[in-house]
């Protein structure tokens, strides 16, 4: 551990060694940015909140499939369909029932968590391609059931969902579900950095490196897997019910396979194994996703010869080849350049 | 009794074609460890280079058949140049990722070159139905069901006569032994991408003459997911069967109990074949118990 120290620091007790934020340029970074984020809908439209709010939520997702791929290398190909579980748990509740926030998201993340559970038993025999097509599986069967129990989730048509409250406060816009979002997803993070610190956490590296050795060493492979897909389904929940919270409608168009791929593709882009990734991954496909279509209305009028329906599809080719170009010099994902980014700032001035 | 044959019938047909696609699927899979999932879209891609060449410019199908074939082995040739060899080594998830991305490029290309409306291919396969007994298939079913067990025949001569193949089935077993034993990887990587392209491209006609090509045709692919599960994914083989498996399963599920199975009955058996057979039910057996 003694490289990720910055030159001169040195831990006097154990509290100190465990700290998440340890040095004082750290904390001064913790607090600048917590306060420009929190400030952000002072000066801000409703847009860039959108966006912010949105990217939250895919992050929560994200770093929730993190720990189970990332950590525990059980590869998923659902959890847009598990976040559609916890998005449909808040609509049911709330449109149905008139379950108020505090009680939808526990039961949107613990819906979620134990229909992750059911869709993991398969990962006691099969793990790998395998796995992550028995997860695929669990994205069509979700998906479907959810599409066809119409009395319940109003099928293809979207179900409302009525605005969060919390006492007499109701979140029913962008900037105040910002204020509920952005803290939430920093708890998310924080839980995430640190039940991968945790003995769980150290389980779930030593199956992703080897299951056999594990085993041998006394971790009950098949129980931390399923743990592995009741947290990261967790995750997906608590996106879910935040993601129905901020739509106000929601529908199955949201939570499709190719979305599901794209979480996975934030999760490899941005560095398997390190939730500082999962977060570098998301803010970066999501925002060239943003950037892209924010730049497509305008290529017609730079190509005139072509028509525009035709021109659109520019915006795909762009998107597409920005991150082929991005694997091929970066194939170890956004983390790595990071970790060498900030070894060589602690080395810094010497060079070894 | 007569429409459960009926759909069991049609299923083998329709089955062909998924065959077709996980065979595409299976063959990269095989020989590089990279799963394609933009098989669908070069599905989609075959047909709209035919559709060009038999539509737009009027070609005989003697003529414009061949040339698509040659355009998409050309095209797959060039995925892999392009966008996997410079990751050769990486981690196989990075490649897959390409291949994700590629998704969004060809869809994009399509829509630039082809527009977004769907486009029916003219059938080239003479009349409209084949009887036999009591069940009809539609002639392009037939065609597009002859036209499979043609190819996988031809794979199969090719992969136990001829040099490439064997060339090829050794790059499956070990990329280290076979470029010691003077096989130009490289080369293989490419010519397997080159062929996966082609045989995606000659499902991608026969679907384009029966439904249309457009760009969600792509999602074709998932079905082909579901007989590469089957079959399991190293076996070529298991594609086939995969392929009729789904077929059946699908129009069954979907003719008999209620339509909306079709589309995840496949899956749900999948789950549990799974569970019981960890490979597929033809993948290779790893001996390896924890």
């Amino acid at each position: 551990m003694s490289i990720d120290r910055p030159c001169g620091t040195y831990d006097s007790s154990y509290d100190q060694d465990m700290a998440i934020v340890r040095t004082r340029l750290q904390w001064i970074l913790l607090v600048v940015g917590l306060l420009f984020l929190f400030s952000l809908p002072l000066y801000s439209g409703n847009y860039i909140l959108y966006m912010v709010n949105n990217i939250c939520i895919t992050l929560i997702a994200v770093v929730g499939l993190n720990i189970l791929m990332g950590y525990c290398g059980l590869v998923s190909l659902g959890q847009a369909a598990f976040m559609g579980v916890g998005a449909y748990t808040t609509g049911i509740l709330a449109h149905h029932l008139g379950f108020t926030f505090w009680l939808a998201l526990p039961s949107s993340a613990l819906m979620a968590g134990i229909v992750g559970v059911l869709f993991g038993l398969p990962s006691l025999r099969i793990k790998g391609f395998y796995l992550s097509m028995a997860t695929l599986a669990a994205q069509f069967i979700i998906m479907t059931l959810i599409l066809n129990a119409e009395s319940l989730t109003g099928g293809a048509s979207s179900l409302s969902v009525p605005a969060p409250r919390i006492g007499d406060f109701v979140f029913n816009s962008q900037s105040k579900m910002f204020y509920l979002i952005v803290p939430l997803t920093i708890l998310m993070i924080f839980f995430a950095k640190n039940i991968v610190r945790t003995g769980t956490g150290r389980a779930f590296i030593a199956i992703r490196d080897n299951d056999l050795a594990a085993e041998v060493t006394g971790i009950n492979v098949f129980s931390y897997k399923l743990v592995a897909f009741f947290i990261s389904n967790v995750f997906a929940g608590v996106a879910g019910c935040l993601w129905a919270y901020t739509m106000r409608s929601i529908n199955p168009e949201q939570f499709t396979l190719i979305d599901s791929v794209w979480m996975m593709g934030m999760v490899f882009i941005g560095g398997q194994g390190s939730i500082a990734g999962a977060v570098f991954g998301t803010i970066f496909i999501r925002g060239l996703d943003e950037l892209v279509r924010t730049v497509t209305p305008s290529l017609p009028a730079l190509i005139p010869q072509l028509k525009a329906e035709n021109v659109i599809g520019f915006g795909p080719v762009i998107f597409a080849v920005v991150v082929i170009v991005f694997l091929i010099y970066e194939p170890r994902g956004l983390a790595h350049r990071w970790e060498v980014f900030k070894a060589s700032y602690r080395l810094n001035p010497f060079t070894y | 009794m007569n429409a459960v044959l009926q759909y069991l019938a049609t299923g083998i047909m329709v089955g062909g074609i998924y065959g077709l696609i996980a065979l595409s699927i299976v063959l990269i899979c095989k020989a590089t460890g990279v799963f394609n999932f933009a098989v669908g879209q070069f599905v989609m891609l075959g047909g709209f280079i035919y559709y060009t060449f038999a539509n737009l410019l009027g070609l005989n199908v003697w003529i414009s058949f061949p040339l698509s074939l040659v355009i998409a082995f050309g095209a797959g040739a060039l995925v892999n140049r392009v966008t996997m060899q410079p990751l050769i080594g990486q981690p196989v998830g990075t490649q897959m990722m390409v291949t994700l991305a590629l998704i969004s490029f060809i869809n994009g290309i399509t829509l630039v070159i082809w527009g977004g409306n769907i486009q029916v291919i003219h059938n080239f396969l003479p009349g409209d139905v084949v009887r036999i007994g009591n069940t009809t298939f539609s002639s392009i079913l037939v065609g597009a069901f002859t036209i499979a067990i043609l190819v996988f025949g031809a794979f199969a001569l090719f992969f136990q006569k001829s040099k490439i193949g064997l060339a090829m089935r050794a790059t499956a077993e070990s990329h280290k032994v076979a470029q010691a034993r003077g096989i130009n990887v490289r080369l293989i990587f490419t010519l397997t991408w080159a062929l996966s392209a082609l045989i995606a491209a000659v499902a991608g006609i026969f679907l384009g003459i029966k439904v249309g090509v457009a760009i969600p045709m792509g999602a074709i692919g998932l079905k082909a997911f579901a007989a590469v599960l089957f079959g399991g994914v190293d076996s070529v083989l298991g594609a086939i069967v995969g392929g009729l498996l789904v077929g059946i399963i699908e129009t069954l599920s979907g003719g008999l109990l209620n339509p909306w199975l079709m589309e995840i009955m496949p899956f749900i058996i999948i789950l549990l074949i799974l569970i019981v057979r960890p490979g597929g039910l033809f993948g290779q057996k790893r001996i390896e118990r924890i």
